[in-house]
């Protein structure tokens, strides 16, 4: 552990651990299904884009995101777990949706956060603002000077806070007297949406110097053997 | 750090047939999710809690999840009877606490614990592989199932990879506080496991390229379907059935 005060990892038993994810039991029966619907059709895009060609890349970065997300960061004197939806988002574009739904598939086993009924509205909450977040602001980070910085930050912050009120809403379709829970859950959102800000600011700024192609939504290296290692860049044959 | 500790085990539970136990999971939660009467929801958490000891799950894991579940639904028996109007129980000013608030509360927790309980119970105590196998059967989309499997797969190699540079951050004296440096290192640590999966993802690719994938994924496991999935299939459809007409039958029985 690294001395924080809630080590990374552990079985998540507080709220703060739990905001992004609606419990089984809560939501109404027309809630379940628009989420479901639409995750539906949000992951069959993104299945779309993603080749069978790059289905193993997919899997190792969706890893990568189960891993993160895992993560405690100390604010103040608790800690939070960051969703990283922004950056899933920038990195895979549209492929954010199987992606998330998978890692929430995951979740659900391993931890039981969230289940079945709440897999659609769950995955929509967090991949959803991920897409958004990646077509309003993949544009800003290919620019120069302060864009991308700003750009990079807004991807974080705003996917979560656009994830907060997508939680809200759904429990305010719920039920309207869910909506003094929705407010408690929206404003919960906000100190995570600015750590995540700032992490996304520094993770995007970091892969846009070190490899860039990984920021195309793409989720793949323009030629094949561009990267392999790293460090040690094959020339490719025209 | 990620364990799927249910999984292993050798009771009843344990030994059906994955396809069985997801669709069984899938219609109880549905069913329990859509239902409002008290009687349907107390017949829930009954058949919940009778799955899970035909699990014999380690009562040391189930707890905590349980009250993580219940962390969640406390914050519904907190604001609800506030924001729910109905008969009041008691009342100061514009604040009065109502007995429906805690009747909907009460439903909320119902719900929540006996879906979670079933999910234990049923889709928990298989193995990945196995539900991925199950999926697969199941004909859910090939690719969904692949990106499953894989990322299951990968779980572990890049858990291992997190926990090599956490060791290098601390040999360094890293200590988390609320600061910009924490922040840029967590940022950094991750950007790292970033670009990190990525070489290893297109060596993956590489290989399984050079194996002739083909966008299926082939198994060794060969699930039986036995007399005991039958029987238990019968039971579960039946324990469903049971809810949906506790709950949708015309007389009013809550």
């Amino acid at each position: 552990m690294l001395g924080n005060p809630a080590g990374e990892g552990r079985l998540p038993n507080t709220l703060t651990d739990k905001e992004m994810h609606i419990a089984e039991g809560i939501l109404s029966g027309p809630v379940l299904a628009a989420g479901a619907v639409l995750t539906l059709a949000g992951t069959g895009i993104g299945l779309k884009k993603l080749d069978t060609e790059k289905i193993a890349r997919a899997g190792v970065l969706s890893a990568c995101f189960f891993v993160a997300s895992l993560i405690h960061v100390p604010i103040g004197p608790s800690s939070v777990h960051l969703i990283f939806n922004g950056a899933v988002g920038m990195i895979l574009g549209w492929g954010a949706f199987p992606v998330i739904l998978v890692a929430l598939m995951l979740q659900a086993v391993f931890f039981q956060y969230g289940g079945i009924t709440t897999l659609g509205v769950n995955t929509f909450i967090m991949a959803f603002p991920a897409v958004c977040c990646y077509l309003l602001f993949h544009g800003l980070i290919k620019k120069r000077e302060i864009w991308p910085l700003i750009g990079a930050f807004a991807t974080g912050a705003v996917s979560v806070f656009f994830s907060g009120l997508l939680v809200g809403a759904a429990l305010f379709f719920t039920k309207e007297a869910f909506l003094n829970v929705a407010a408690l859950v929206v404003a919960a959102h906000i100190p995570v949406m600015i750590v995540e800000g700032i992490v996304t600011l520094f993770l995007v700024m970091f892969l846009k110097r070190v490899q860039p192609e990984m920021l195309t939504g793409e989720n793949a290296p323009r030629t094949p053997h561009e990267r392999i290692g790293g460090a040690e860049k094959e020339v490719s044959n025209p | 750090m990620i364990r799927e500790e249910f999984s292993f085990g050798a009771s009843v539970m344990h030994r059906l047939d994955p396809r069985l136990k997801l669709l069984a999971a899938t219609g109880f939660s549905i069913v329990v999710a859509l239902s409002t009467r008290w009687m349907a929801l107390a017949g829930a958490l009954i058949f919940a809690s009778v799955l899970l000891m035909f699990a014999r799950l380690p009562v040391k894991s189930v707890g905590p999840r349980l009250f993580a579940v219940n962390a969640f639904v406390g914050l519904f028996w907190v604001m609800l009877p506030l924001s729910v109007s109905g008969s009041p129980l008691y009342s100061a000013g514009p604040v009065s606490v109502s007995l429906e608030g805690f009747a909907l509360a009460g439903r909320l927790t119902l719900k929540s614990n006996s879906i979670v309980m079933a999910f234990m119970a049923l889709a928990a105590t298989s193995s990945i592989g196995a539900l991925g196998a199950a999926m697969n059967r199941l004909r859910f989309p090939e690719k969904l199932t692949l990106l499953f499997l894989l990322t299951y797969r990968y779980l572990f190699v890049i858990q291992e990879e997190y926990e090599r540079l956490k060791r290098a951050a601390l040999m360094r004296g890293f200590k988390p506080k609320t600061d910009l440096h924490t922040y840029r290192t967590y940022a950094y640590w991750i950007a790292v496991l970033f670009v990190r999966a990525s070489a290893r993802a297109q060596r993956v690719q590489d290989a399984m390229t050079c194996r002739g994938f083909s966008g299926k994924f082939h198994t060794l496991r060969e699930d039986e379907w036995t007399f005991r999935d039958s029987a238990w299939s019968v039971v579960l459809t039946a324990m469903v059935l049971v809810l949906v007409m506790v709950e949708w039958s015309p007389v009013s029985c809550s």
